[in-house]
Parts: structure tokens; sequence; C-alpha cells
């Protein structure tokens, strides 16, 4: 059903493309166990899209399956027999690593709507890639700052054993500062948490921080909750989003998490943002609903002022920033990552739904420590 | 490194290899009387998790979820092997890999499709919720003893049904020679029928048990399916007993590895390359395992000779 709703939304666009002056080829992950996030990242982009009521802009949206394999044909095809402009949409950073680089050699834009690794913000930063979402460090610095804060002593921290993981307890630990009661790499897709449970437990930790997205988040907190240990709990906002949180039920209840965004934050964007998603979908935005928003109102925002095909034109008019973003204050570092604020939330139950509120700032106004790697 | 920590882990270990004996005495069961490989094991696992969660969301009883998960899988199970795996038992390995391959893909797309792309929530039973303090000062959380308590208990019902029943005496003597029993009489279709619905309505059970303190989301039945077939391999493919056996192995093994190997490693060098490779080698331990056991006997510990 929503295959077929998106065909026709496809084709509703191609048709009224005809005379598109930009085409954008949005790549992300539609099937499979992370489709939740990409399909929320599509609805995110479309909507900006369609409100702009605009028909200079055609979208073509392909599904990844999660596979760096198939994003790369993906891409291929829609650079060589679409002739796409501009590309977007990827979650992965692995998926990322494996698209960008080629995309921007061959003079495309390339989007962020999530995936920021390390590597693409220092020495291979590229005046043509943008990441409006976040540089992948920003919310576990943000972690690490309000852990800080709260004066935790001896934090037991996790992550999987993958790039991004190690990227997260490194971020973790740039603003933390204090000690470690323990330091511990899962299996990126473990499902069982009993083991580390009991490790915190007789670890003598004063608190957790835990970077475990999608399904891994929701067992580590359904376990954690029921073994007893009754430390405070940090993590990044991807365990928390609004689609996992509702699996996750009473168990997430009052955690702290870092976020870029939240629902409540106080902004005409936002405001707006939030109500015309729930009536168009029937359910709340996600920060990759916001995300994927945001980078379809900058694209607008530079197709206003600068054509596509001049390079350096269309870079001065995205790296202006100059749209309402729904997180408030909003620009770009030399390195084309954001500068903004990083705030704390807390989980909430409003109603029958599970959701976040924000609780204050743990970094304002910030960037990411790779901007001076970054030679363009 | 205390002796409370060391017990609590292998408890940790003894359930998950316990729910793992689940899953993987269905897909020997399965591949013992048939001689089938059932790929789409995994996805009555899913299946059972995913009614156990949509009866527990209608009508808040556990109870009820776990009978609608067995029903749901057993169903599923009888489903696809009268319209699919049935044309399958003559044809050789490859094509039923990618028959039941294909049926991953069409379980998991037909759930998407029912249940949306979020995953569904399913919580332990109040009854069973929090932890309990064990003799020695041990604080476990009460559902995982259940779990233990109710995968051996399901272990010593599938002894019983096949060491002391006729279906037992069937199941055994289909292993053995499945021309000489449909001679003797007995309604081979059936039994195959009803061999796989009690491995799919096993898969189904462990899928809810589990469901309840993990993510009951598209897609997660494959990892399981991994180690369930790594379980059968170091067992012995068609062997209930060795299942049971490798299925404790594979869930120590995974578990304790894990935590003491980072540990170990600590005392020789410094602790973040020390977790770092710790984790990683941790991550092939069970493949080890596998391969040590292999060398040993090839044809698994309780495995017919080949």
């Amino acid at each position: 059903m929503k295959k077929l709703m998106l065909a026709t939304a496809a084709a509703a666009l191609a048709t009224s493309g005809a005379l598109a002056d930009v085409k954008v080829g949005m790549i992300t992950t539609l099937s499979g166990g992370g489709a939740s996030l990409g399909i929320d990242t599509r609805d995110g982009f479309m909507l900006a899209i369609e409100a702009a009521g605009r028909d200079d802009v055609e979208v073509v949206i392909e599904d990844d399956q999660r596979k760096p394999d198939i994003a790369v044909q993906l891409a291929d095809k829609m650079i060589q027999s679409e002739k796409v402009d501009v590309l977007t949409g990827i979650v992965w950073s692995n998926l990322a690593m494996a698209v960008v680089p080629a995309a921007t050699a061959q003079g495309l834009f390339y989007l962020s709507t999530n995936a920021a690794p390390a590597q693409l913000a220092g020495k291979g930063c590229n005046a043509n890639y943008f990441a409006v979402s976040y540089q992948n460090d920003n919310l576990h610095e943000g972690a690490g700052a309000y852990a800080a804060n709260e004066g935790f002593k001896n934090t037991f921290i996790l992550a999987p054993n993958y790039p991004a993981g190690h990227d997260s307890l490194t971020g973790f630990k740039r603003y933390y500062g204090g000690e470690l009661a323990g330091e511990v790499y899962t299996k990126l897709g473990q499902t069982d948490y009993a083991a580390e449970i009991a490790q915190i437990r007789a670890s003598g930790a004063d608190s957790v921080f835990f970077f475990l997205p999608g399904g891994m988040g929701i067992s580590f907190l359904k376990q954690y909750a029921d073994s007893g240990v009754d430390l405070p709990v940090v993590g990044p906002a991807f365990s928390f989003d609004q689609g996992i949180l509702q699996a996750v039920g009473e168990a997430a209840l009052g955690v702290k998490n870092s976020s870029t965004w939240s629902k409540d934050l106080d902004n005409a964007a936002n405001a707006t943002f939030v109500a015309d998603f729930q009536q168009k979908y029937d359910r709340l935005p996600s920060i990759y609903a916001a995300q994927g928003y945001d980078t379809a109102n900058l694209l607008l925002s530079a197709i206003d002022k600068a054509d596509v095909n001049d390079d350096a034109a269309f870079a001065e008019a995205l790296k202006a920033a100059d749209f309402a973003s729904v997180r408030g204050a909003f620009s770009f570092a030399a390195n084309n990552h954001p500068i903004q604020n990083v705030y704390v939330r807390e989980v909430i139950k409003e109603g029958d739904i599970y959701t976040n509120k924000i609780v204050g700032t743990a970094l304002e106004n910030h960037a990411n420590a790779y901007v001076d790697d970054c030679k363009m | 490194m205390s002796t409370i920590l060391i017990i609590e882990q292998m408890l940790n270990g003894l359930q998950s290899g316990v729910m793992l004996f689940l899953m993987a005495a269905g897909l020997t069961l399965i591949f013992g009387v048939m001689g089938l490989i059932n790929l789409a094991h995994g996805s009555l696992y899913m299946v059972g998790a995913f009614a156990a969660a949509a009866v527990a969301g209608l009508t808040g009883s556990f109870v009820l979820a776990l009978m609608a998960a067995l029903v749901a899988a057993a169903l599923a199970g009888a489903v696809i092997e009268i319209l699919v795996i049935r044309r399958l038992y003559d044809s050789d390995h490859l094509d039923q890999v990618l028959a039941t391959f294909a049926l991953i893909l069409i379980f998991s797309e037909g759930t998407r499709w029912v249940f949306g792309s979020f995953p569904l929530f399913l919580d332990i039973p109040d009854a069973l919720s929090g932890p309990v303090t064990l003799p020695g000062g041990i604080e476990y959380p009460l559902y995982r003893l259940a779990l233990i308590v109710a995968g051996l208990l399901v272990g010593v019902g599938l002894w019983v049904l096949i060491e002391r029943t006729r279906l037992g005496i069937q199941i055994r003597a289909g292993e053995n020679d499945r021309e000489m029993i449909a001679a003797l009489g007995v309604d081979i279709s059936k039994l195959y029928t009803l061999v796989f619905a009690l491995g799919a309505a096993l898969a189904g059970l462990a899928g809810a048990l589990v469901g309840a303190i993990q993510s009951v989301q598209v897609g997660m039945g494959e990892p399981v399916l991994i180690l369930a077939f790594v379980v059968i391999v170091i067992g012995g493919i068609g062997s209930i007993k060795g299942a049971f056996i490798g299925a404790l192995l594979v869930g120590l093994t995974d578990t304790l590895v894990g935590i003491f190997l980072p540990e170990l490693l600590k005392l020789f060098m410094d602790a973040a390359p020390a977790t770092s490779a710790g984790s990683a080698i941790a991550s092939m331990s069970i493949y080890i395992l596998m391969s040590l056991v292999l060398i040993w006997r090839p044809s698994g510990l309780f495995g017919a000779r080949a």
C-alpha cells in the first residue's frame, strides 16, 4: 500500500515535472529493519516540497534496502540515466561513505538528511557536500556535556562495534571528562544485553551512556528497566526517537537524551511542521522527518537564489542557509556542517503517547571538531 | 571479577541457550525428518512475536499472547508446508534455499504491510517483571528465570514426544527411512505437515517469549536463524539432543567469551585496544567453536555418521 502511494506520488511529480529545472534523487531506506527512518526522512522531505507547491522541482525516490552496494547502483542510475542535479536521503554512514565521495567528484550536490561521518567533515570535505542534519559526533558530544553538567563522575559507556559506535564513544568522552566505570563495544545488531547489564551492575558506575540505534536500543532499554539496576541513563536521540518510543513503552520514561530537534522546540517553523506532518501522515514526526523537512527547505531556498548548474553560485546559496529551520538558529560552519544547539530532552507520556520534551541546552551554537581539518 | 558476576553471566548464557534451543529444535527436526533446509524458520519466529504483540495489545493478556503466537506460527508453518515446501522435498538443497529465501522476503514485506514499519510493543507480564534475589545475593530478572524454566520444560516435553509416543516413533522412523514407513501405511505427507507445524510453533513460541524483552520488528528472525544453524551444525543435524547441547554451548560461549575475553586481554594490553580486539574476537567465538567441533567430529556432536 505504501509502495503504491509512493509510486503514485512519484508519478504525479514526474508528470507535473515536465518543466522541472532541478531534479533531486532521494536514496533512502524504505524496506527492511531500518525502514521507519527512511520513511520519515522521505515524508518530511516531501512535506516541505509539496507545501512549497512548486513545479520546478522533481524528486525521484528509490529504496536502498540499507545495503551499500544497492545505494551505489541507485546513485549511478540516478546520475547517469535520470540526470539528477542533487542527491539526498541516505540514513546510514556506511552507505553515505559509499555514495557521497563519488557523487560529489562527478560535480553533483549531496545534501545529507542524516548520516555525516567524520571522514566527510574533515579531510574528505567537499564544497558540494552539505550535512543539513549534524556531524555524527554532535549528539554524543551533547550527551557528554550533559553528563559533565550533571556531575556524573563514573559513567559506564557502551556502543556497537562499528565506525559510528567508535565515533559515538569518542564524541561522548570529548565533553564528559570524568572517570569511566567501563567501556564496552557490543555486537552490531545485538538483541540481548543481559551480559552488559550484569557488568554495569558489578562496575560501581553512577550513570550509563549508551548509543544503540533502532531495535538495539529498544531491547537494551526494556531489559535495563527490568534488571533492577537503577542508575540514570543518557543517550543520543536515536534511541528515543518518536518511531521507537512506543515500542519501548514505560521503560523509557524519564530518560534524558540529547537532540538537535524536538517537537516542542518553540519556533514558528517547527509549529507549522509538527502540525502539518501530523495532519498529513497521522503520526508525530521524528528527528529524521525534521531533518528531511529542513533539507528540502534549504534546497528550495538555494534554488530561489542560484542556478543549480552554476556550482559555485549554488554552493554559496546553500551555504547562506537562508531558510527557517525547525531547529531555530541554524548556519553552516566552514566545513558545510551545521552550527546549532544541542538540547537535552526527557521522555514523557502525553495521553497515551510516549514522546520527548526539552529540559535544557547541552551545547549552544555548537559546530564540530573537524572544521580545521577541512581544506576546501 | 566476583563470583556473583560469573554466576549471573552463566545464567545469562543458559537463558540465551535455552531460547536458541527452541529455534534450533524445529530447524533440526525439519532437516532430520524431511531433509529440508528451511531458511524461513526465522520468519516463523517473527510471526510468533508479531502475533503475540498484536494479541497482547488487544487483550492485555500475556497467556493469550503466547497461545496466539503458537497458533499463528503453527498455522503459518502448515500453510507454507502445503503450498510451497511440499514441492521441494525431492529437489536439491539449492532449490530449497532459493524457495525458502523467497519466503523470508514474502513474510517480511507481508508483515510490514499488515503492521507497518515501526517496531511493536510487547511487554513482560506484571507478575514476572522486576528482579528477584537468588541465594548468594544475586539479583536476577524473574522473567529470564521463567524463560530458562519454560525452555527446559519444552525440552523435556519434546524428549517425551520423540522417545515415548507413537508420533515420536513415526518421526524417528521417518528420519531413518522414509520410503519404508510410507510402505508401512503411515500417511507421510500428513506426518510432514505435522512436523513442520510443530517446528514452526516452537519458533513462534521462542519469538513471543524473547519478543517481550527485545524489539518486535521486521527482520528480527534472521540473526537468530544464523545462530540456530550454528547450533544444529554443532549438535549434529537431525538430533534433538544435539540441538539442546549445541544451543547451551553456543549460548554460554557467546555470553561468557563476550564478557570475559576483553577483561582477560586487559591484563596484557591497554584498555581501549583490549576492548576493541576482545569484542571483535568474541563475535567470532561461536564460529571458532563450530570449527573446533567439526574438526573433532565432522558430523557434529550427535550427528549420524555421514
